[in-house]
């Protein structure tokens, strides 16, 4: 065994985050750590990687007791990690920022030789010399990892390494993981991605509310055992309850939008409609003009007169305000900072979107008794699990965020709501809780329109579904007529060949 | 425009150019750190007065030069310590500073107004002092003009070719992952805050000391905050810093000398004209060249490092 850990408990004022856990990590093996959101999962980690001391119990790596001080100390043993939120410098170089992480110094010519020949080696291709802030989210985490490569390491953490990389970044991420297995290196993977983890680790430790609750193979559980016993109960798939269909609510009219930064896509010959009651899935890999559309339909960005109407209004030219306050509400995909200020109140972030409809501004002042007790309807009706309304929005967790984000907006019974990845980063009750949420706003007459990569997801709430591929969107298919393989071929264009197993799984 | 000999000018601009160049290159280096000081201004005036007692006391001018950068460093550690050990807020202490500065210089300098101080002497450069032109315009300054041009090489080569250069950018750019990598966020900054002042000092002694040369009261007349403005324009760049100073002291010195000339231009007119002149052409530079031209990316954020 590689890895024992004996025992390990810490506290927090309040909370125990790992009650007497204890796991083994095999040398050389993919395994996965499991749990919701507030599960301990990280804490572990961190204990494991020195950032955090456990107040009980050890660990032994390779049979020797192993305590790890800070980070450094636990470089120096063989164990690095790749944090779910990137610690780079954007302004900086491949090379300085891989020299910056390494505790030896090189010289910046023989580091940019050895980059270069770990990348080749594990099949991650990057460039010494590219500035960090300049490449993909996939690219980012390359760097990391190959920092952590450099050092030899003998167990590789990494948090939630999928959850910022589209399908086929996933796909190369996965085969270096296996190979860097087969070199006798020891990931230790977490993650909220089931599938992910059924198709890659050999080996699962599953936690609850700080407890080791199960461990199993993954391989041969079922995606929603698996969910289930992280949650503790049975998991619920949406109900599907009877719509009526009523008139197009929402229409978007041959829209041609020139990309808004020099980094994104233009949106081309983009024609739908929705109908009140129903809800149109938007499949596609990210980064074909998901945001664009999103913020086309917001008012961030404004169309041409006549490209977007709401009923039988033309709104093309109206800011999100406006177009909040006539019915048609949205949710950006980044929570912190587009959907939510992350340094206001949960109350106040009520205020900036519901102000209107909600009724929270009374003779120009804001009513702060009437938007308390909106912002507490929100918490209580989509069980967003934080202290109170007068939390930070940074100081939840990214399902909880979401969570308000979308209830907020439902809350204001909007005749119109598009999403846009509903569900990223979020564990599966929350995402659960999502869905079903989506699914009964349509059903009281809203039209309903979701963005999303999941195409699970997508087959489960929508009616209708369309894919967006560099900016183009498909014609719309009856969600129940569909097959993986149409959906593949729907796609196929998106990434310029066959797409990963990935996206279709 | 007769009367006015190019030779001169550029000599005379190199001369006028000095204190801004060293203050804006001190106060680049702080901000390459992450962190913004207002007091440039403060620290410039202070350096000028102590540095002027100093030189006029020791009948020395490089004396004088040395209590100024001592004045200037320790007044840049008063902020440092406000700043990077209780974590006050960086544009409010900076501007403190910069007042806490001019009134200190104001009361420290009653006395000394209007005395002679000793000088400096143009360093000798043999041959070269010589040359046609060149020998006139750039070869018949002190030691301090061609430290700070020096100082600008020295500086590339340290932010962009040494590990500690790189280390003190990672803190500007990043400083909560460069504390996780295990560099000492705090004391690079204070290093940093130091350098600058001390920079900002010397800078403020070359005018009381060589350039008017004697002590008067607010004598850096804004210098510090043009300083402050050339580290952005001239996207905390060295060399970019450099055409900056050189460009607002040229300007200021031909504005002047066409005054003298007698000029059919508005006098109001050409007094703007350095600022003018010096913003116009750094947003163009910095307008060409896309990359490179982004602040640090936590300039001016308080660091604290919680576990």
């Amino acid at each position: 065994m590689l890895l024992s850990i004996e025992g390990l408990t810490k506290r927090y004022p309040g909370v125990v985050a790992n009650d007497d856990v204890s796991f083994q990590i095999a040398a050389g093996s993919l395994h996965a750590l499991l749990g919701e959101n507030g599960a301990g999962k990280s804490t572990l980690v961190k204990a494991v990687y020195g950032l955090v001391r456990p107040d009980e119990g050890r660990m032994l790596l390779d049979g020797e007791p192993y305590a790890p001080d800070d980070p450094r100390a636990a470089r120096a043993a063989g164990v690095t990690m790749v944090f779910q939120h990137f610690s780079l410098f954007d302004a900086l170089t491949v090379a300085e920022n891989v020299g910056l992480g390494m505790t030896e110094r090189v010289r910046q010519r023989d580091l940019s030789e050895r980059i270069r020949t770990v990348s080749r080696d594990y099949g991650l291709p990057l460039d010494p010399d590219a500035r960090v802030g300049d490449l993909s989210a996939g690219e980012r985490q390359r760097v990391e990892i190959v920092r952590c490569l450099l050092q030899d390491p003998r167990l590789l953490i990494m948090d939630e390494p999928t959850s910022v990389l589209t399908p086929q970044e996933a796909q190369i991420l996965f085969a270096t993981l296996r190979k860097l297995s087969a070199h006798g290196t020891a990931v230790l993977y977490i993650s909220h991605k089931l599938d992910e983890i059924r198709a890659l680790c050999s080996r699962a430790t599953i936690l609850r509310g700080g407890r080791l609750v199960d461990e199993c193979d993954p391989r041969t559980t079922s995606s929603r055992e698996l969910a289930e016993r992280m949650v503790g109960g049975t998991l619920a798939t949406p109900q599907l309850r009877k719509r009526d269909v009523g008139a197009t609510a929402l229409a978007v009219d041959v829209l041609d939008q020139p990309p808004a930064s020099p980094f994104g896509v233009a949106l081309r010959a983009v024609s739908f409609e929705v109908r009140a009651g129903e809800v149109l899935g938007v499949g596609g890999v990210a980064g074909n003009g998901q945001d664009e559309l999103l913020s086309i339909l917001s008012g961030e960005v404004r169309s041409r007169i006549g490209c977007v109407r709401l009923g039988d209004r033309d709104v093309s030219r109206l800011g999100p305000t406006a177009r909040r306050t006539l019915g048609l509400s949205t949710a950006p995909e980044e929570r912190l900072g587009h959907a939510a200020a992350p340094d206001m109140t949960l109350t106040e972030n009520t205020i900036v979107t519901g102000a209107r409809r909600m009724g929270l501004v009374r003779g120009g002042l804001i009513d702060w008794k009437r938007a308390a007790i909106a912002a507490a309807g929100v918490i209580r009706s989509f069980d967003v699990r934080t202290s109170g309304p007068h939390a930070a929005a940074r100081s939840l967790s990214g399902g909880n965020l979401q969570k308000f984000v979308v209830g907020r907006e439902i809350a204001q019974k909007p005749d119109v709501f598009a999403v846009n990845q509903p569900t990223w980063g979020v564990d599966a009750a929350a995402a659960a809780a999502i869905r079903q949420a989506l699914v009964d706003l349509a059903a009281q007459g809203t039209a309903v329109v979701v963005i999303s990569q999941d195409l699970d997801e997508l087959l489960e709430v929508s009616d209708r579904f369309v894919a967006l591929n560099e900016g183009r969107l498909s014609d719309p298919v009856p969600t129940a007529e569909l097959t993986v393989e149409r959906i593949g071929l729907m796609l196929g264009g998106a990434a310029g060949g066959p797409m990963p197993e990935a996206a279709v799984a | 425009m007769n009367g006015i000999d190019p030779a001169l000018l550029i000599a005379a601009l190199m001369v006028a150019s000095t204190p801004i160049l060293l203050a804006a290159l001190g106060e680049m280096v702080v901000e390459r750190a992450g962190v913004l000081n207002l007091g440039v201004e403060g620290m410039m005036i202070v350096g000028a007065v102590s540095g002027f007692i100093a030189a006029y006391g020791a009948g020395n001018a490089w004396a004088g030069f040395g209590a100024a950068i001592l004045a200037g460093a320790a007044l840049a550690l008063i902020f440092g310590v406000l700043t990077q050990g209780l974590v006050s807020n960086q544009v409010a202490t900076g501007l403190a500073l910069t007042l806490f500065g001019l009134g200190l210089a104001s009361l420290l300098g009653q006395g000394w107004v209007g005395l002679k101080g000793p000088g400096l002497g143009r360093m000798d450069l043999g041959p070269l002092a010589d040359l046609p032109f060149l020998g006139r315009a750039v070869f018949r300054h002190d030691l301090v003009v061609y430290l700070s041009l020096g100082l600008v090489i020295v500086l590339n080569l340290f932010l962009f070719r040494s590990r500690a250069g790189l280390v003190l950018r990672s803190v500007g750019e990043n400083a909560a992952s460069a504390h996780a990598l295990g560099y000492p966020v705090r004391a690079i900054r204070l290093a940093a805050i130091g350098f600058g002042g001390a920079c900002a000092g010397l800078g403020g002694a070359y005018l009381s000391i060589v350039r008017v040369p004697q002590w008067s009261d607010g004598m850096t007349a804004g210098a510090g905050w043009i300083a402050l403005a050339i580290v952005v324009f001239g996207a905390w760049r060295p060399g970019r810093v450099l055409v900056g100073a050189y460009l607002f002291g040229g300007i200021s010195v031909l504005q002047l000398n066409l005054q003298a000339a007698g000029a059919e231009l508005p006098i109001e007119l050409l007094s703007a004209s350095p600022y003018l002149v010096t913003i116009l052409v750094l947003v163009l530079i910095s307008r060409r060249r896309h990359r490179g031209g982004e602040a640090p990316a936590d300039l001016g954020r308080p660091f604290h490092a919680s576990a």
